[in-house]
């Protein structure tokens, strides 16, 4: 019912609402006075600030985090295809958080969970009882050689993850390829990443834009993945592939990007290539030119987390993801800290849709340890994913942890399906469900 | 908590058509419908002969409102992808339909009426 009435939400933007609306019930609040720290105001830090604000009384309830401005991240690739603005994403974070709430704009500099307290960048020392990690994570733009942020919007290259005035400029980039035509590469990084389908999106976005444009029948557009697959989740990777090939648009397996010339607007890729006999890989070079580069670096969980010994030791050692339980979001070390989001070191979830699902669960252990008993809530690995395939066009992907698919309108909204109504949730409808979601309402 | 609410709901609605607009089309539709609802307790009966003008403006309006919601929404009627599409595109259309008619019989009995008074009269 969750999942249903929350997509069933979306769907009214396509005027086929059909689930009856329901009163909310507000629980009696529980008295408490806990000492809540939650670092990071995004998505997920500021709708579990909201929903505890709402369930407990007399808790003191502390968000951390340095940057005065809220980004609605799913808007990024609409941005960077021209079809929004980029003032479509932000807002501010202060806006969002109760007044119960206090707000610490500042960058945490590093946890003690054996102390319980956190340390901020100005060297103030916050102490608690429950500690949620919900700071996001970092784009390391510097392990790409000859790449820096100031290159994106001129030499062809974009780069829409790194915030909305980069996805305005990766459209002024990608626009012009749309025009004039040429080479396109589009990558994506061998770490874990948000959103694994924006990689994809972008890939569709501007090539549907360029087909319909100045380009038309005067580009061609590769799409270069340090995976084996084209997507995670096998039966979506297969679909995708097709649609690929129908597009035209040739995919490259085992290439990560490691170096960019945007004076020679040439892109070097690490090639990986297995003999077929032996099975030995081998690693080489490659070089290619183009007219417009697309660059997602590799994603790292922030400094402090990983310095402060909260990390997997034996998994994403190079990327530096919270040690949780994936179906609870409980450290597994430290039972009184909590990961959300995009930090959270389980194998799917880093999405607004993830977050969504994530914040009761964890909500409920939370309130649960509060009272002395244990939560019985799950996480299942929930994430969806309204994969842009055209302009006006979507497929509604949604799957878990075990790489099922799990479509929230089996036989209505079909979830491999290039719909008209995928799009309008994803254009119109996800924004007010974020936002409800931010509130703690939905 | 994860629940549909008419809050929700209204959000959805500004973010689909920017708050300005939607707020002045809920109340165009809500005088429209206040003047209808005006005429027929005035007329206290529906008037067939405008009745007819106003059907043959539904398709009209059904078109209207399929523009104006692609207009919106970045698309067009090659984007319809399936079944379920159509329907959505449907309801659409038919509900312009329906807020046409409504919007043509009302005029024309608050403004038509004079006409049809002297028409009536010796």
């Amino acid at each position: 019912m969750d999942r249903r009435s929350f997509l069933s939400l979306a769907a009214g933007s396509g005027l086929v609402t059909a689930v009856p609306m329901s009163a909310r019930a507000n629980p009696a609040p529980i008295a408490s006075k806990a000492r809540i720290v939650i670092i990071g105001a995004g998505a997920a830090g500021t709708a579990l600030a909201n929903r505890l604000s709402m369930r407990l009384q007399g808790a003191s309830i502390t968000v951390i985090d340095p940057r005065s401005q809220h980004l609605y991240q799913p808007g990024l690739s609409l941005v960077a295809a021209g079809l929004k603005p980029a003032k479509y994403v932000t807002s501010d974070t202060s806006q969002w958080l109760p007044d119960d709430v206090s707000l610490v704009p500042e960058a945490v500099e590093a946890v003690d969970a054996e102390a319980k307290t956190v340390a901020t960048q100005s060297g103030q020392s916050l102490p608690y009882d429950y500690l949620v990690l919900a700071p996001g994570l970092v784009l390391d733009h510097d392990a790409i050689e000859g790449f820096s942020l100031d290159l994106v919007g001129s030499h062809g290259i974009g780069a829409l993850y790194a915030g909305p005035e980069y996805a305005a400029k990766t459209w002024e980039a990608a626009s012009e390829f749309t025009e004039t035509g040429g080479l396109g590469l589009f990558t994506r990084p061998a770490t874990e990443m948000k959103c694994a389908g924006a990689p994809l999106k972008h890939t569709f976005l501007i090539e549907d834009i360029a087909s319909r444009a100045g380009a038309a029948g005067k580009y061609e557009m590769h799409y270069l993945a340090p995976q084996s697959a084209l997507f995670s989740v096998p039966i979506v990777a297969e679909k995708v592939r097709m649609l690929f090939g129908a597009r035209g648009i040739d995919a490259h397996y085992n290439h990560t990007l490691m170096a960019v010339d945007p004076g020679a607007k040439t892109a070097t890729f690490r090639k990986i290539t297995r003999n077929g006999e032996s099975g030995v890989a081998s690693e080489s070079l490659e070089t290619l030119p183009y007219d417009y580069l697309h660059v997602i670096p590799p994603q790292r969980a922030p400094e402090f987390v990983r310095q402060s010994g909260l990390s997997w030791a034996d998994r994403w050692t190079d990327q530096g993801w919270v040690e949780v339980e994936p179906d609870t979001l409980r450290h597994r070390r430290y039972p009184e800290i909590f990961a959300l989001g995009d930090v959270a070191g389980v194998p799917k979830g880093k999405t607004a849709a993830s977050v969504k699902w994530q914040v009761p669960v964890v909500e409920d252990h939370l309130l649960a340890a509060l009272s002395g008993q244990e939560g019985t809530a799950i996480y299942g690995g929930y994430t969806s994913c309204p994969l842009i395939t055209r302009v006006g066009r979507a497929m509604l992907v949604e799957f878990d942890y075990n790489n099922d698919l799990v479509p929230s309108f089996p036989g209505v909204i079909a979830p491999l399906e290039e719909l008209w109504i995928s799009w309008l949730m994803k254009e119109v409808a996800l924004k007010a469900t974020y936002n409800a979601m931010l509130r703690g309402q939905a | 908590m994860q629940e549909l609410t008419f809050e929700t709901l209204i959000a959805v609605f500004e973010e689909i058509f920017g708050r300005g607009l939607f707020w002045t089309m809920v109340v165009g539709a809500g005088l429209v419908t206040l003047a209808y609802l005006y005429v027929l307790i005035r007329d206290r009966a529906v008037s067939w002969r405008k009745f007819l003008l106003a059907q043959l403006s539904m398709p009209i309006g059904a078109i209207a409102a399929v523009l104006f919601v692609q207009r919106m929404t970045h698309s067009q009627f090659s984007d319809l992808g399936g079944p379920v599409d159509v329907i959505v595109l449907l309801g659409v259309a038919v509900m312009g339909a329906i807020g046409m008619a409504i919007l043509v019989y009302t005029t024309e009995a608050l403004f038509g009426r004079r006409r049809n008074d002297t028409a009536g009269e010796p």
